[in-house]
């Protein structure tokens, strides 16, 4: 290709949904189903330990997939392991598992 | 030397070798045990608990009976190796000692035979029972190889013998069988051989030699050879026991002394975690009940294996891999025949596995509890699932109403979990937490009663809390409403099929209390697989790693199993498996609770 000396530049922006940070690809190795969420939130409504605190699996959740996990260890050790959530779950989502996972991945 | 043979070297080496490794192994697992284990010891070890024990280790070592429950021809392959090979040890030296009245070698006793005619040692002049004595041998060794003949049927084809999957052992265990297995084919031929120069032995090994004389070898090569090789295999499996499966047959009988003095297993590893390791015979037994291997066809992480992965110190993530891919339905320890408490065990290596990220400080959040007065009346604990089955607590409260009782709804709002699913996962330092924020609020309340909707929680105030007042199942609590006549109901003339929860009913021995209920209400049901051989409904806490498919494939078992029956409700008194079946289909799944509320006779 002829080469006058100028070109055009990548596109900087960052497609969330693409990005994909290492500790995600072991969180996803580890709970398959993780990727099955569809957000309703149905856990976060139900959850004990939501009850008591601001402690939000939803958000958590999310935020983890976009690579934000600034606060949530600390956060995630609210959880009581009760299993509500899991029975919520419309789409079959092993939460317990993902909460025990991302702790591992953040603290561990 | 008199009675002395260079052959005997092999098994000597091999018994001291055995005397010396299992000495240095249980005294440094009896200094591993923790303190309360060894307070526990201390305290019982001069008090008559002994005699249960001498009696257990009869029943269980000797002639395998809990075997025997589980299929005749199993348990009778089990008696004749362990039975007859301590009967041909016993009688044995009673033989020695009629013919050698003034004291005779060790090894005399074993190798009798060869030693015996009067040419090679001294007999006893006086020794009349010579022959009796030689017959009962005989007939003892054919009790022996009767047990060895159906060990190698069952090697080949498990199924007459009752196992559908037998274990898949390490090669230091293959070796030890195989010099096991030569060990009394060769002490036959050996007796054989010498009975065909001396004409000694009783029916069965005079008969061998009778016809062994009639072949033209040389004998007395021949049967010097042949001792030889028996007394390699005695020594190979002696030095070997140690180290494979064949441990359990002397850690089996400590461990029923320690279990009978009181002793248990604690969250953490200790010395008697070391005994149960070791009295594990590997048998196999846990892995045909077992629901991951039943229905989703694992077959690497059933008690046996995790006992020999920890045993073995194998990698320590191999260890947690299988740990973890458990449902912790208990049917293996209910099927255990040495009585191992695999659940425990199992719980010990996820608690060293979460070691980094169980913290103590996690539950700061909670409140001070406000305490709340509850003088002269029962609390109710519904237990985060009953709150998914809103059904169960409205059939409780109902109830409690009728029968007049008052009660205290203490997690009807803001109530926390009881502690059981974090334990379960490993997070020791969290459930303890938990349960210290519960106790203070139960005792606070000065409640008389705690009665829970759940299992899980059930279990866990039982054997976990140590509240002082007591802790019930609600179908106990039905179940003694009904007696004392407090509770009257219709009945409902549907039929019932129940479905025993694990954590109900292995994990806590509760099986005729919603029994006695349902058959007071409906039609009762039995189906194949119930009580202690319940199946697990496959939505408990126990598996974290298992997706929505795989326990869906368990939970169907355990439908078919309700199923077949064709019940018009089935019932159950686990939320969790009320919704796991409620989730299947349109057949009525009803908690106890619910069908007593619904057929309440009230204005009594």
């Amino acid at each position: 290709m002829k080469d006058f000396g100028y070109n055009i530049s990548k596109g900087r922006s960052i497609n969330l949904d693409e990005y994909r940070p290492e500790k995600v690809d072991r969180l996803l190795e580890a709970v398959p189903s993780y990727k099955w969420c569809i957000g309703c939130g149905g856990c976060t409504a139900t959850c004990t330990a939501g009850g008591l605190t601001d402690f939000n699996i939803r958000r958590i959740h999310n935020a983890f997939f976009r690579g934000q996990y600034a606060g949530f260890a600390e956060q995630l050790d609210h959880c009581m392991l009760c299993g509500k959530c899991l029975l919520v779950c419309p789409r079959g989502v092993n939460t317990r598992a993902l909460i025990i996972n991302m702790r591992r991945i953040l603290e561990g | 030397m008199d009675k002395f043979a260079f052959y005997v070297l092999p098994f000597c080496a091999g018994v001291v070798a055995l005397l010396v490794i299992s000495v240095w192994k249980y005294w440094r697992w009896i200094r591993h045990l923790d303190k309360l284990q060894r307070a526990t010891v201390q305290k019982n070890i001069w008090t008559w608990k002994f005699l249960p024990a001498i009696w257990e280790t009869v029943r269980e070592s000797l002639l395998h009976l809990r075997i025997s429950k589980k299929n005749l021809v199993l348990g009778y392959m089990h008696r004749s190796l362990a039975f007859g090979w301590f009967l041909l040890i016993v009688v044995g030296a009673l033989q020695a000692y009629l013919a050698w009245p003034h004291g005779h070698p060790l090894w005399a006793a074993i190798f009798f035979n060869y030693f015996e005619p009067a040419e090679r040692a001294g007999i006893s002049p006086n020794f009349t029972h010579a022959a009796l004595m030689a017959n009962i041998m005989d007939a003892l060794l054919i009790y022996v190889l009767s047990g060895l003949a159906l060990a190698m049927l069952k090697k080949l084809w498990s199924r007459p013998l009752g196992m559908k999957r037998t274990t898949r052992h390490t090669l230091v265990d293959r070796l030890t069988k195989l010099s096991l297995w030569c060990i009394f084919p060769l002490r036959l031929l050996s007796e054989g051989l010498t009975s065909s120069m001396f004409g000694n032995g009783g029916f069965m090994v005079k008969a061998l030699g009778t016809v062994l004389a009639t072949l033209n070898f040389d004998n007395e090569y021949c049967e010097y050879t042949s001792w030889m090789l028996y007394s390699i295999a005695l020594g190979t499996f002696f030095t070997l026991m140690p180290f494979s499966r064949y441990m359990h047959i002397f850690t089996e009988v400590f461990l029923i002394y320690f279990r009978q003095l009181g002793v248990s297993d604690s969250n953490k590893k200790t010395g008697y975690t070391m005994f149960e390791l070791s009295a594990c015979s590997r048998c196999g037994i846990c892995i045909d009940g077992c629901p991951m291997n039943k229905e989703l066809g694992v077959r690497n992480m059933q008690g046996v294996y995790m006992l020999q992965s920890i045993r073995n110190k194998e990698r320590q993530s191999h260890q947690e891999a299988l740990a973890e891919n458990c449902l912790m339905c208990d049917r293996c320890v209910a099927d255990c025949p040495v009585g191992i408490d695999l659940s425990i065990v199992r719980r010990q290596v996820r608690i060293q596995n979460k070691e980094n990220i169980d913290k103590q400080s996690t539950y700061e959040y909670l409140k001070p509890i406000k305490a709340f007065n509850a003088i002269g009346r029962v609390a109710y604990f519904g237990g985060c699932m009953s709150h998914l089955t809103p059904g169960i607590t409205e059939a409780m409260e109902s109830i409690f109403q009728t029968v007049g009782q008052p009660y205290w709804f203490m997690d009807q709002e803001q109530g926390i979990c009881c502690g059981r699913p974090l334990l379960q996962q490993g997070f020791e330092k969290q459930a303890a937490e938990l349960r210290r924020k519960n106790s203070e609020l139960i005792a606070n309340s000065k409640a008389t009663m705690l009665i829970t909707s759940c299992p899980i929680c059930y279990q866990s105030f039982k054997k976990e809390y140590n509240l002082a007042i007591p802790v019930v199942h609600h179908t106990e609590y039905l179940a003694a409403m009904l007696k004392n006549g407090k509770l009257k109901v219709r009945f409902d003339d549907r039929k019932v099929a129940y479905h025993d929860p694990c954590e109900l009913g292995r994990g806590c021995g509760i099986y005729d209390e919603p029994r006695y209920v349902l058959k007071n209400t409906t039609n009762l049901l039995k189906t194949k697989e119930e009580r202690e051989h319940s199946l697990c409904c496959g939505f408990n806490m126990g598996n974290p790693l298992l997706d929505l498919e795989q326990q869906t494939k368990v939970r169907n078992a355990a439908r078919d199993n309700l199923m077949a029956v064709h019940p018009d409700v089935i019932a159950t008194a686990c939320p969790m498996c009320k919704k796991a079946f409620a989730h299947a289909d349109t057949t009525a799944v009803k908690d106890v609770a619910e069908i007593v509320a619904a057929n309440l006779v009230k204005n009594q």
